[in-house]
């Protein structure tokens, strides 16, 4: 076991030559995929990429924070909207959607996480589980703003006036993932992550010890709904096309289910669960009346036998290969 | 003023369902500390159950929708032991995902073994058969589900306050070891609650099935509402359950007669976040407290 003698070294993100060679081996297979797979396999990588961004978001409030929200296709769907009114309405350019579909998300995550100071568990289960459904009903019925059933229609994204090609369309929605993924890592790491774990194991010892839960709980929504109104927004740029259904209570419980599968409160596991649960359909697309039910027994199984997930199956191999022979 | 006892009457006669669906989730909760998110999926299987034992095999209503209650009731006790407690993660957030598992489970079971497409259901009593009193109108099948609602009502109120399995059940919501350590046979008690509350959505189920027609979605709506109820009445008080579906159901058939029908379901969600910001334990529950 490496041993760890100053303060700084527990800060590091990437540790010893192993992390390195992961990290740059992985930063090279992203940058050489479009290179070595066949043209359609882009577009499943584009929409892994916005549903990591959106699994990382449930995954600081879910997992780090311990709030569990049913509703976060609410959080989505209000930042793709915002994404597509901003680009067809008002012919706002895409990279001011994208923030602004974060900003408005975040806005909401903020209003939600009001109540959420005074509910817990179950309760909060259930508000949450009411404001996606809200949500979903608004979008619906309020066509003036959502153009209901008949679909709201994005611009293609363009930068000077080109239209961009797959590839770069890729490229672009990589690097503002991982931009977000650095954001994450380093927010988990900072006093604000602490805040959020020591609330997670148990509020009242949290406020004790002066964390405001006030401050940090509204916080945790906040940021968990931007990450989901920025993949929101990159999900309705990708697919170039919304409707109120693409944001039901199954899509939160989708989104849900991949961190469950990955692993909850870890940035890696949000990533691998959402591209997992990505592609996982994409193969099954045959079999797609049996998708309910592998879902289904998925969760049920990752939470009775293994309720660290995928990327906690791999730190106990991993640690299993560091301590042996023990 | 008939309009409004119109209104009043549709309101019950949903609520009524809202209010057995509530009880279901309220009984579990209560009981085991679990929310059941499975609780509509489950009453969908024992619906369709009911429905295969009607149509394919041909049995007469009565049996086949005992059948259906029964099946589902051992079904849900079997969750409970098979799954629910051995599970390794038994947080609430843990709990609370493998009851949205075993929904999803049953959802896409359904759809595999019967299809997505609706279907109807055969119900004895009439939808279009009506009676009139005093300008408000009333189907025979909305004025069935009552009677039967309200009789599985007071049959559980009288089960739960009256009698030594009723006084039991109550020991073992409040607390489970002391039960135990007093001879009360806990873990018969859960399977019993378990099933109880699996048949009473089952009921619901085919009480509703005439009127929402047969899909594996059947429940998600209802299941919902009865959520809402159950929230509105406070999660851990039967009669507040009871009482909150009855209201729901009125407050809903209201607002979508005088203000809007597109918003009727928005309407229990907002309800219920008002609730729980105003009064979190809801109407009739006890008021939440933790020992730190």
């Amino acid at each position: 076991m490496e041993l760890r003698q100053r303060y700084e070294e527990d800060l590091y993100h990437v540790r010893g030559a192993l992390g390195w060679t992961a990290l740059l081996g992985s930063l090279a297979a992203l940058a050489l995929l479009p290179v070595l797979t066949p043209g359609y396999f882009l577009y499943t990588a584009s929409l892994i990429a916005a549903h990591a961004v959106i699994a990382i978001g449930l995954n600081l409030l879910v997992g780090y924070t311990g709030q569990i929200s049913l509703g976060h296709a609410g959080f989505v769907g209000i930042g793709a909207y915002t994404a597509g009114i901003l680009a067809a309405r008002l012919g706002v350019p895409w990279p001011a959607a994208l923030v602004g579909a974060g900003m408005v998300a975040a806005g909401f995550g903020f209003l939600v996480g009001i109540p959420a100071l005074r509910l817990t568990g179950p309760y909060l289960t259930i508000a949450t589980l009411g404001f996606g459904i809200a949500v979903n009903q608004v979008l619906t019925n309020w066509e003036w703003l959502s153009a209901g059933r008949a679909g709201l229609f994005l611009p293609k994204l363009t930068l000077a006036g080109t239209r961009l090609p797959d590839r770069a369309i890729y490229y672009l929605y990589v690097i503002v993932t991982l931009l977000l993924i650095w954001g994450a890592a380093n927010l988990v790491r900072s006093h604000v992550g602490r805040a959020f774990v020591a609330i997670r194991d148990s509020d009242i010892a949290a406020e004790v010890m002066g964390v405001n839960l006030t401050v940090y709980k509204t916080l945790a929504f906040a940021v968990s709904a931007f990450y989901a109104g920025i993949g929101g927004a990159m999900l309705a740029y990708l697919l170039g096309f919304l409707e109120p259904q693409m944001f039901t209570l199954f899509e939160s419980i989708y989104y849900f289910s991949m961190i469950v599968v990955g692993g909850l409160s870890t940035i890696p596991g949000a990533v691998l669960g959402a591209a997992l649960l990505t592609i996982l359909p994409q193969q099954l697309a045959g079999l797609k009346q049996y998708l309910p039910l592998v879902y289904g027994a998925t969760i049920v199984f990752v939470m009775a036998v293994d309720p660290l997930g995928l990327y906690g199956r791999w730190l106990k191999i991993k640690l299993w290969f560091k301590t042996w022979p023990f | 003023m008939a309009l409004l006892a119109q209104y009043l009457v549709g309101g019950i006669a949903a609520g009524s369902l809202y209010a057995l669906v509530a009880l279901g989730i309220v009984l579990l909760y209560r009981t085991s500390r679990v929310l059941n998110f499975a609780h509509g999926d489950l009453a969908t299987f024992g619906t369709f159950l009911a429905f295969a034992a009607l149509t394919s095999a041909g049995w007469p209503f009565g049996t086949a929708a005992a059948a259906g209650l029964a099946a589902t009731a051992v079904l849900g006790a079997a969750f409970f032991f098979l799954i629910i407690r051995p599970a390794k993660e038994s947080t609430l957030l843990g709990k609370i995902v493998i009851t949205l598992g075993l929904a999803l489970v049953l959802q896409g079971g359904i759809a595999v073994l019967w299809g997505t497409d609706t279907k109807i259901f055969p119900f004895p009593l009439s939808d279009t058969r009506v009676y009139g009193v005093a300008g408000v109108v009333v189907s025979q099948l909305s004025l069935g589900s009552v009677a039967i609602g309200l009789a599985l009502m007071a049959g559980l109120y009288g089960l739960v306050q009256h009698t030594r399995l009723g006084l039991a059940m109550r020991a073992v919501s409040q607390d489970a070891t002391a039960a135990q350590v007093l001879g009360i046979p806990v873990k018969r008690i859960f399977a019993l609650t378990w099933g109880l509350a699996s048949g009473l959505g089952a009921a619901a189920g085919i009480l509703l099935a005439p009127v929402t027609l047969l899909d594996p979605f059947m429940m998600l709506d209802p299941f919902l509402k009865g959520f809402a109820a159950a929230v509105l009445g406070g999660i851990d008080s039967m009669p507040g359950a009871a009482a909150g579906g009855l209201l729901l159901g009125v407050l809903e058939s209201l607002f979508a007669g005088y203000v809007s029908v597109r918003f009727k379901t928005t309407l229990a969600f907002v309800i219920i976040i008002a609730v729980l910001i105003v009064r979190p334990e809801g109407l009739l529950g006890q008021e939440y407290k933790r020992r730190v």
